[in-house]
């Protein structure tokens, strides 16, 4: 039995953002993977909740015109693993998402829900960043966009104000097109768990595929909030593909990242284990380039 | 009957949904429990405040420490003892003011809901006085000021010992002598079905309905607990979803009992958490043993020296058995003729620990295990040919508890079998010296096992059976099914030994002190052993009252022998009445009815050993720090089998455990507080499908004399020997010896760096 004291249930954004400014004391749900776990270990008893399920206009993937892709904040983590969109275009989104808890998590759980939880080790975020993604947000009156990197505050904590929602996380073409992406997930088990390390990398080589002409190295977990390597990334830039390329990744993140010591892991296990991942992460997306000779 | 792979005779019940649990039968208007719990590891409650709390709207009562009884009661599922020296330890009251490890119970709230419950537990108000917390064994042993538990100064909750042999003398003249030091985690049993039971009162006695596997000793605890007649209180055990042993402990049934006779009998629910099970319920033992070996020039065994020191945490449960139990262990199985062993159980601030399936067997095997491979290298020997030179061939028996004896022993050929199906001498030769990032090794373990707890505990067992009109026959046993099966084979029992098919005998799967025959549960690989050998009876005895009975209504047989074969009596070979005939008589006979029935209580003085082994091939990925089972199999040696299907079934679970044991499972507690880090499921990292490899399951099948259909223990050594077998695999692809289980990430990549691999 969950102590939740008042439930709404919304159908469109304007009815949820005015659900919101409405009682101030609401939290929004959708999938309820993180959220009722928070209110069975009591952080969140007594809670009321706006749900936004039922709100079609944020569920589902599409492709406009200009190659921008566009992702309901309500779309579930196996929808987008079997969207043939993100297939097509962002298989390495799909592939990020499907490692998610288990499957019945991966049916209710949302990828909006899993930004705006904020939690540093969300499977879709490392990915979410290394494609450079805009965050959709409205109030009901209008709304903004911003880049995914600005949303993230600090651990549990995102930019989105009483009323705000977030609608579409949108991957830009010219972010995607052309990049090859790889994310591993390091935990302690092969599913129903989540990350001590994540890291994805999006990369792209040239017509030759000898010289590595853009990176981006995300890590979950490494930080208190998703950390991009901004320093690896432009020292790797322009580099030529060899041994070197991936002795230099390897060092590289090992000093640019700052993992905590914690009973579940400590500060230089998680180095060792951050280094070798985006070190084989950054090959195996040299590699998916590789095998794509059209 | 017996050796038939036949279906569960549950199954269908149980993937269908009709099979009823506890939840399942919660009565109307049933009232809410939920249990207040310490915010600090160790101290005493100077004040708590519970007005706010009773006011609230929907709290029925709250009850604290200060309302329950003021003496103490034992709670491990251990057969009584009528001798005070024998009787377990009764260091516990049904909620305490004096806390000894962090979550202790303080107080309790009836509620007519859930929600209402949680939220008056919020509205008590504690204040402590805190103590240093302690929860390392090796130094609480020195004493706390003040003690744990009053009556034990040094916290030490017993120690005990044994010598066989001059161990000095022997390891003077042995030609190599080995020292290490092993420690093994605490870890929890992970049944899928809390701890859960509801209570209420009828006629002026307690009815208590709980997931346990031990109802009759449920209820004498209750009894003993509430200082109230055990006639006064019924315990009611339907299916349970798992208990490995952490049901073999009185756990809030007590409390449950007290609540719902402070509420006038309404009943009262205590469906407890997953984080109450992890911190508030039962563990697994963590023990440090420090062992010393000499071998001689020939790799024998001269002389050994076991050091244990086992981590009680905050109260008895089942105390010092289980360390002793790791004692019992040294001594046997391996040749060897001088031989010390001392052990110490001592209490600290961590949660309690209790039995868990195997009983102490897995911490001593990983030490032992690990401690041969170590030997076996030293002096660069194959750890399997140390292992053959020492293993003990054919009969052996325990030079202290008689009558504990390997009486088959079929340990030789289940390492045959391991060592064929991992394609050991290959393996071994093609894995030595490998450098890489990617490196594979095999590992081996054996164990031995007891079968039930005689000499050291009572053994004894109750079956009632009676002949249906039909001329089926409806079964009773006091023994539980609690997962394991037990119902099915005792089926396959009492229709192997009455000659009948198994669908004829109707097993009552409910237990229920008022009417079920006296037995003390689920526990210590005993059933099928014990409660198998009072089904034979008791079915030996229906047997021949069905034939008395028979010829009286034959008189025309008077010279020829009677049996009985599936649905009929023969004289000689011939067909002479249906037993559903005899059975209509029996009932309804006006010259002669007396219903036919059978029951016993069996005492049984009788112990075997069971052994076996495991076979692990491992893949280590150095740089990741992670292992990856590529092939693992347990070869037992558990006499005949009474369903061979299920008995496969058997050692998957166990080996399951066994592997989390290895390289996964572990309860982190905080060293400050004693705080449980990671008591819940996603923390703790019990495997997952996902992890578990293809396991292997094989059998070596010898006609046990002492079992009653030439079985033994099979339900607990499948998760002895896993753990070892994985260590000693990872030393092979690595030669890196980790001493202590789990073999998790973060203690591989700090062994690599350490020993300079990466």
């Amino acid at each position: 039995m969950y102590d939740i004291e008042n439930y709404y249930n919304a159908k469109s954004v304007e009815e949820a953002a005015a659900l919101l400014k409405e009682h101030p004391d609401t939290r929004i749900i959708s999938g309820g993977s993180d959220v009722l776990i928070k209110i069975r270990e009591g952080k969140m008893a007594g809670t009321s909740l706006v749900c936004i399920r039922d709100i079609k206009e944020i569920q589902g993937v599409s492709k406009k015109d200009n190659g921008d892709i566009y992702i309901g904040a309500g779309t579930t983590f196996s929808h987008i693993t079997n969207d043939p969109i993100i297939q097509e275009c962002i298989p390495v989104l799909g592939e990020a998402v499907d490692q998610v808890g288990g499957p019945q998590i991966r049916n209710i759980g949302t990828i909006g829900g899993n930004i705006c939880n904020g939690a540093v080790s969300a499977d879709s975020a490392p990915t979410v960043f290394s494609l450079n993604a805009l965050l959709r947000i409205e109030d009901g009156n209008g709304g903004r966009t911003v880049p995914v990197k600005e949303f993230y505050l600090g651990p549990g904590r995102v930019d989105l104000k009483r009323g705000e929602i977030l609608t579409h996380v949108i991957i830009p073409a010219e972010e995607y097109q052309g990049y090859r992406g790889h994310y591993i997930k390091y935990s302690m088990r092969k599913a129903m768990d989540i990350a001590t390390l994540s890291c994805s990398v999006v990369s792209r080589v040239n017509m030759e595929k000898n010289i590595l002409e853009d990176v981006r190295i995300t890590f979950g977990v490494a930080a208190p909030v998703p950390f991009r390597c901004e320093k690896t990334e432009a020292a790797l830039k322009g580099m030529s593909v060899s041994e070197e390329l991936y002795q230099t990744i390897e060092e590289s993140v090992r000093q640019e990242i700052s993992p905590r010591d914690s009973w579940r892991a400590s500060r230089e296990f998680r180095l060792q284990i951050g280094g070798e991942i985006a070190k084989r992460a950054l090959i195996r997306t040299v590699e998916l380039a590789g095998g794509d000779r059209q | 009957m017996v050796g038939k792979s036949i279906p569960r005779v549950d199954a269908y019940e149980k993937v269908t949904g009709r099979a009823k649990f506890t939840d399942d039968l919660i009565l109307d208007r049933c009232l809410v429990a939920k249990i207040l719990h310490s915010t600090i590891g160790n101290g005493i409650v100077t004040s708590i405040d519970t007005s706010e709390a009773e006011a609230l709207p929907g709290v029925v009562k709250v009850v604290t420490f200060q309302d329950v009884p003021d003496h103490c009661y034992p709670t491990p599922g251990h057969p009584w003892s009528v001798e005070p020296a024998h009787q377990d330890i009764a260091d516990r009251n049904i909620l305490t003011g004096r806390i000894r490890y962090y979550g202790d119970d303080i107080a309790a709230v009836v509620a007519e809901d859930e929600v209402t419950a949680s939220r008056a537990l919020k509205l008590i108000k504690v204040e402590y006085e805190e103590y240093p917390v302690e929860i390392h064994p090796r130094k609480s042993m020195y004493g706390s000021n003040p003690p744990i538990h009053f009556d034990k100064k040094d916290n030490v909750l017993a120690r005990s010992n044994f010598f066989i042999g001059d161990v000095d003398k022997g390891l003077e003249e042995s030609e190599t002598v080995v020292k290490r030091s092993y420690k093994t985690p605490i870890v929890q049993h992970c049944h899928i079905e809390n701890p859960i039971s509801f209570a209420y009162m009828e006629k002026g006695r307690v009815v208590v309905v709980t997931s346990t596997q031990i109802p009759h000793i449920v209820r004498r605890v209750i009894g003993q607990a509430l200082g109230i007649p055990w006639g006064r209180v019924r315990v009611i055990k339907p299916y349970i979803g798992g208990g490995f042993g952490n049901k073999q402990d009185v756990l809030y049934e007590p409390l449950n009992a007290f609540l719902t006779m402070q509420v006038g009998g309404r009943p009262v629910k205590l469906d407890i958490s997953r984080e109450e099970t992890f911190r508030n319920t039962r563990t697994r033992h963590s023990i440090e043993y420090d062992l010393t070996a000499g071998v001689d020039k020939d790799g024998r065994l001269v002389a050994k020296e076991m050091n244990a020191y086992s981590n009680q945490g905050a109260y008895a449960s089942h105390g010092h058995a289980i360390a002793a139990n790791g004692l019992t262990a040294w001594r046997l199985q391996y040749a060897c003729p001088n031989i010390r062993g001392e052990a110490y159980t001592i209490y600290t601030n961590s949660p309690t620990a209790g039995a868990m399936r195997a009983y102490g067997i897995p911490q001593a095997a990983f030490a032992i295990e690990c401690f041969m491979d170590d030997i076996a290298k030293e002096i660069h020997m194959d750890p399997l040919e140390f292992r053959k030179k020492n293993l003990i061939h054919g009969y052996y028996e325990d030079a202290y508890l008689k009558p504990i004896a390997a009486n088959t022993n079929g340990i030789f050929e289940c390492l045959e079998k391991g060592a064929e199906y991992i394609h050991w001498d290959e393996k071994r030769k093609e894995y030595a010296d490998q450098t890489g990032d990617i490196r594979r090794g095999v590992g081996v373990s054996v164990f031995s096992y007891k079968t039930g707890v005689w000499p050291i505990s009572l053994e004894i067992a109750g079956c009632r059976l009676s002949l249906n009109q039909d001329g089926s026959v409806q079964m009773q046993i006091g023994a539980t099914e609690i997962g394991q099966g037990a119902d099915t084979v005792f089926s396959q029992m009492a229709a192997e030994t009455l000659h009948m098919d198994v669908e004829n005998i109707h097993i009552v799967t409910v237990q229920d002190t008022d009417v079920t025959p006296f037995d003390t549960g689920a526990y210590a690989s005993r059933q099928s052993f014990v409660t198998g050998t009072a089904v034979k009876q008791c079915a030996e005895l229906l047997y021949d009252k069905i034939l008395a009975y028979a010829k009286t209504l034959l008189p025309e047989q008077e010279t020829r022998e009677l049996s009985m074969d599936h649905g009929w009596i023969y004289a000689g070979d011939e067909e002479a009445i249906s037993l559903e005939a005899v059975a209509q008589e029996a009932y309804y006979s006006l010259s002669n009815s007396s219903v036919l029935t059978a029951e016993v209580s069996t005492q049984v003085k009788k112990n075997t050993l069971a052994s076996g082994c495991c076979f692990a091939e491992v893949e280590v990925d150095m740089k990741l720090g992670t292992i990856k089972i590529l092939h693992i199999i347990n070869v037992h040696d558990s006499g005949k089998l009474l369903n061979p299907q299920l008995a496969e079934m058997q050692v998957h679970g166990g080996m399951s455990m066994g592997m989390g044991y290895g390289i996964s499972e572990q309860i982190v507690l905080d060293e400050k507080t004693g705080r449980m880090l990671n008591g819940n499921l996603l923390d703790y990292k019990l495997m997952t499908a996902l992890d578990t490899p293809d396991i292997k399951a094989d059998f070596v099948e010898l006609d046990d004399p002492e079992g009653p259909y030439g079985n033994k223990a099979l339900g607990e050594p499948p998760a002895i020997p896993g753990a070892p077998a994985i260590r000693n695999a990872v030393l092979h692809a690595t030669g890196v010896a980790f001493n202590e289980n789990p073999l998790t990430p973060q203690k591989l990549i700090d062994g690599f760096k350490k020993a300079g691999l990466i």
